[in-house]
């Protein structure tokens, strides 16, 4: 198996298998052990991460099925973490959570395939060479690049802990996937590099002038944006939404590399993302998206231990694609099912569990999960960044138990679904009342910046007329809506074009599932437009009911009608809406 | 607790029968469904365990091993057993069940042991109850869909081969008569349909219908009937499931078959689960079921779907009552965030009298927009539905409304919504539960509930789509 050296099984590396249950495994009499090393278990040499370490007992979390491992059975010390082979072959493939490609795994996940991976991967890379012989590197320095491995540029960068003068490196030419390429100080490098999963890779300062990421759905461009690099998370009950709004984030925003983690949902969404992803055609590259994702699947009827392993597995790929330069985002869907496997593995090892069974070490799990997202200056001396974005299931929808809470506490922005919303059909069922950006001030200066000095006022505008809608709509239902004064009524229409013009936002739309940020400034600013064109209306004396006649469809139809960029004929809708409210009398 | 004392095992080898080894006599203890057993050694984890006691075997699992005990789970519970007077023997492999096309046209008990007076089933080959995970890359998105002949699921729910879709519902609805209609009449267009049913803890009553209802279908040899009653042992319902599965699988992706598993009531399989979770002393999730639920679920449900290059496909329908009507309950709770949509039933529509009393605008078939439209059913399909659930939650508010000032008082528009929604409901959603419709017939039916709005209130389907579709002459009245 991948980055498990394969130790000879000497005596005195071997202990004795003295309980099975399920994932938890007990091993006595093994010398040495260390936690977080790997121990090779049974006829099959499953891979088992040592947990807890008691005089020579051992307990261990097995990362694959246990059928069939015995008491008795041997446990062999393998003296190393788990760790992955970082290098070309990762994009536009997908792995499990031990991030071994499922691509040339067997049609059924039995154990019995615990020893196909990558090391038998015959593949040949071209190698282009970027220093010469004699050139002074520091570590995260580009030794040279990888044309074709996807559709971001591979760059073979010095590992960390190397450093020093390149006394060789390989001409260009085909080599394979584990070669030696170069080497620096005296140490060799290789085309790719092992990397213990669990481990973050450093960087040399965190940046904290905040950019966003831009993902193409307005209610979260408009109303709750994430920084680049930043963390977010998006929670709701089932059938909310998560996964599409995940997907549409995946697709359509502005990073370089998607890491798309599916821990724990569904084996057919996956199956979706690999063939959605190899359809669509990349905007940016013109390639297919694919070519610059990654996807790691540990579907929920895979492994659970390798569940809770996957999204380290996914962080570290997207590091790894930050440490040559570029943005990554990782996608994880869903981090309650690796809480779940977290959960699962404490209760059989008996733990002292903390709220609703969950370990009392939950919230610093959580915590150093978002604390990998982060844009930052490399040792190779990039701006680059890891976004991390993932998705919360709560039980029952209840948004007070625990996962969702300690998530709130670490994440920079909190997308709520609702599930009013979602059964009403409107998507991205985003609610504006339980959501958040912590960095939206920060954004709403890089706006000014790039020129649209009234973001942060837009933005606040149609926060307070949601809110003022939504409080209205509760006054309404109990004194019914044609009671209420006519300036109030215009605000439950304004509220309503902005949830229905601007914030839904069909996925599957061809103009619509992406929307750029000159159309979504353009959409929001003709809504404010049309809300303020009717106050002046009612303030002339027209009547509400004369207002609400007007046929508003051009409004709420103009993100469908009019193509992702094109702001100029939502700004010609704007003048023909404006033209007819003005005209009421 | 664990059920009375399985009278028909007798001598006759369930399906599940392993290859038995050494006789273990040292047991420890017996809790619930558990049984310890001593002086183990060389057994497994998982291994399939056969008990074997003078009124004939029992079988189970091994749950967990430690030094020279296995617990281990009996299917057929513990009752009656006396440390001392039983045998057990592990087979060395996990539970097994052989398989082939001989389960068609089958009854058999929860166990897979024959309850229709024919020979014990047997198979050429034999696969593991528990099943492997389906590599994801070599899953088929799914994509066309099954008929069910019921309007309010092929409008607006459609079924999609390979899909997982629960039907909830509420103590005392009609859900079984539903999932009874849907496994005997369900198609999909010109391909070799089979259908497993499983009952999972219901009454003898309940079981008699269904056999009835069935019967066609088993005579045919389209269908196989596990059968659970809620008087045999609790504990096997965790077995059977698994078992239906495992056929299912064989005929969809060894011989080609669309294979429909319709699973009824799920609830009673939590319930095992959960029975077993606390007799290991297992610290509970939510309202005493484990943290574990989710995935135990998952096992089953995830063995749907199609796989790339091989006919067939396996497509779930389990039926769950929702204790005290709660969605939030952790079984249909963990169940949705399982399957992709749900089929709801509510106590109100069936109040009203309509059969199969579906919530529409509760409903959901995630994947209808892949299953249904141009190339699947019918051209207009998905936009007829759309408009026909958008006009509904329309119908829903002006019925709101019309509660708070009067029906009289409503508007003209918001008084054609309410004629729509009996439309709806008369016209489209209500039929007779041994009516199986064309797909044709629902959604003209559909089209003939539009009739009764505004033309200008259609927005959701296209002019064309009106003029061809869309019964001209409103004077066309319905009552
Ligand atoms: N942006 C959208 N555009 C159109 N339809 C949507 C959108 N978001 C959600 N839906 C609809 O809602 C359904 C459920 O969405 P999704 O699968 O994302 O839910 P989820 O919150 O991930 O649920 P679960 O927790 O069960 O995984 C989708 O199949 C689709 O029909
Ligand atoms: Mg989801």
């Amino acid at each position: 198996m991948d980055g498990v050296s394969a130790a000879a099984p000497a005596v005195s590396r071997a202990g004795r298998m003295v309980r099975v249950s399920g994932p938890l495994l007990e091993a006595e009499g093994v010398p040495d052990v260390r936690m977080g090393e790997i121990l090779r278990v049974g006829s099959d040499a499953l891979s088992a991460e040592v947990v807890a370490v008691e005089g020579t007992r051992a307990t261990m979390q097995a990362y694959e099925y246990t059928g069939g491992v015995r008491v008795g059975d041997p446990a062999v010390r393998t003296g190393e973490p788990l760790s992955g082979l970082f290098g070309p072959g990762l994009l536009g493939r997908a792995f499990d959570g031990l991030m071994r490609p499922l691509t040339d795994a067997p049609l059924w996940l039995s154990p019995a395939r615990a020893e196909t991976g990558r090391d038998g991967d015959a593949t040949r890379w071209r190698f282009v060479p970027a220093v010469a012989p004699g050139t002074e590197v520091g570590e995260g320095a580009m030794l040279g690049t990888v044309p074709g491995a996807g559709a971001v540029e591979h760059r073979v960068v010095v590992p960390v802990g190397v450093s020093g003068v390149v006394g060789w490196i390989a001409d260009e030419g085909e080599v394979d996937a584990e070669a030696r390429v170069a080497e620096v100080g005296g140490r060799a490098v290789h085309l790719s590099e092992r990397w213990p999963m669990r481990r973050p890779r450093p960087f040399a300062a965190r940046l904290s002038d905040p950019a966003p990421l831009h993902t193409g759905q307005r209610v979260l461009d408009l109303l709750f944006p994430v920084a680049r690099g930043g963390a977010a998370a998006v929670t709701g009950g089932f059938g909310t939404g998560k996964t599409m709004l995940l997907q549409q984030v995946a697709k359509w925003c502005d990073a370089d590399v998607i890491v798309y983690v599916g821990c724990g949902e569904r084996g057919n969404e996956m199956a979706d993302v690999l063939e959605d992803f190899a359809r669509l055609v990349d905007a940016r590259t013109g390639g297919r998206l694919i070519d610059r994702t990654v996807v790691v699947a540990n579907t929920s009827n895979m492994p659970m231990m390798a569940r809770e392993l996957s999204i380290y597995t996914g962080i570290g790929i997207a590091e790894f694609y930050r440490d040559m330069g570029h943005d990554a985002v990782v996608i994880a869907d869903s981090t309650s099912r690796w809480a779940e496997a977290l959960r699962e593995f404490a209760n059989r090892r008996g733990d002292l569990p903390a709220e609703e069974g969950f370990p009392a070490n939950l919230a610093s799990e959580l915590a150093a999960f978002y604390e990998r997202a982060g844009r930052v200056t490399t040792l190779g001396g990039h701006d680059a960044s890891v976004t991390v974005i993932g998705a919360v299931s709560p039980p029952g929808g209840d948004l007070s138990e625990p996962v969702t809470t300690i998530t709130q506490r670490f994440v920079r922005a909190m997308w709520t679904l609702d599930r009013d919303l979602a059964y009403a059909r409107h998507y991205p069922a985003v609610h504006w009342a339980g959501s958040f950006a912590r960095d939206a001030d920060g954004l709403a200066r890089w706006q000014t910046v790039q020129g649209d000095a009234e973001w942060a006022a837009r933005r606040a505008t149609a926060l307070e007329i949601l809110a003022e809608a939504d409080r209205l709509a509760s006054l309404a239902e109990v004194i019914g809506v044609n009671s209420l004064p006519g300036r109030e009524r215009m605000v439950a229409l304004g509220g309503r074009l902005l949830r229905e013009a601007v914030l839904a936002q069909n996925a599957l739309s061809p103009n619509d599932a992406t929307c750029s940020d000159a159309k979504g400034a353009a959409l929001l600013d003709l809504v404010l437009a049309v809300v303020e064109a009717c106050h002046a209306a009612i303030d002339r004396g027209v009547t509400a009911t004369a207002i609400e006649r007007v046929d508003f469809g051009p409004v709420i139809r103009a993100a469908q009608d009019v193509g992702p960029e094109d702001a100029d004929a939502i700004a010609a809708i704007r003048a023909r809406m404006l033209a007819t409210l003005g005209a009421l009398t | 607790m664990t059920g009375r004392a399985p009278s028909r095992a007798g001598t006759e080898a369930p399906a599940v029968l392993a290859a038995a080894r050494v006789a273990h006599r040292d047991i420890r203890a017996i809790r619930g469904p558990l049984l310890v057993v001593g002086g183990v050694e060389g057994v497994g984890w998982d291994e399939a365990v056969e008990v074997a006691t003078s009124a004939g075997p029992r079988h189970g699992l091994v749950l967990d091993l430690d030094e020279d005990r296995a617990t281990v789970q009996v299917f057929e519970g513990t009752e009656g057993l006396a440390p001392g007077a039983v045998d057990v023997r592990f087979a060395g492999r996990p539970l097994h069940l052989e398989v082939g096309t001989g389960w068609l046209g089958r009854v058999c008990n929860g166990r897979g042991a024959p309850l229709d007076g024919g020979p014990p089933v047997t198979g050429a080959r034999s696969a593991p109850v528990a099943g492997w995970p389906l590599n994801p890359v070599d899953r088929e998105p799914p994509h066309e869909p099954v008929v069910t002949g019921v309007s309010a699921i092929d409008a607006l729910t459609t079924l999609v081969r390979g899909q997982k879709l629960p039907i909830f519902s509420v103590a005392g609805l009609p859900h079984l008569r539903l999932a009874t209609q849907i496994a005997a009449q369900a198609t999909s267009a010109g391909e070799q349909f089979r259908v497993v049913f499983a009952a999972l803890g219901l009454t003898h009553a309940d079981i008699a219908y269904v056999r009835d209802r069935l019967e066609g279908r088993t005579a045919t040899g389209e269908l196989v009937l596990f059968l659970n009653a809620a008087d045999d042992p609790a504990i096997e319902r965790i077995l059977t499931p698994r078992l239906a599965l495992t056929v299912a699988e064989h005929l969809a992706f060894e011989e080609g078959a669309d294979v429909l598993v319709v699973v009824s009531d799920m609830t009673n399989y939590a319930e095992a689960v959960r029975e077993v979770s606390a007799a290991r002393r297992e610290i509970p999730a939510r309202r005493g079921y484990p943290g574990y639920l989710y995935s135990d679920l998952a096992s089953l449900y995830e063995r749907c779907g199609r796989v790339r290059g091989r006919a067939g496909s396996v497509t779930v329908v389990p039926v769950l009552t929702m204790p005290a009507g709660d969605v939030t309950h952790p079984v249909p709770d963990l169940t949705g965030y399982i399957t992709e949509g749900q089929i709801v039933l509510s106590p109100e529509i069936d109040a009203r009298g309509v059969y199969p009393p579906v919530d529409t605008l509760g409903s959901l078939s995630r994947l209808m927009r892949h299953g249904a439209g141009p190339g699947r059913t019918r051209e207009d399909h998905l936009d007829v539905a759309a408009q026909v659930l958008a006009a509904l939650a329309h119908a829903r508010q002006s019925a709101a409304l019309a509660e708070l000032v009067g029906a009289s008082a409503l508007g003209e528009t918001d008084r054609s919504y309410l004629a729509y929604r009996e439309a709806v409901e008369r016209d489209l959603l209500d039929q007779r539960d041994d009516e199986a419709r064309t797909l044709d017939d629902t959604l003209d039916r559909a089209w003939r509930a539009l009739a009764t709005l505004p033309r200008h209130e259609l927005t959701m389907v296209s002019p064309e789509q009106v003029a061809r579709r869309l019964p001209s002459g409103e004077e066309d009245d319905h009552g």
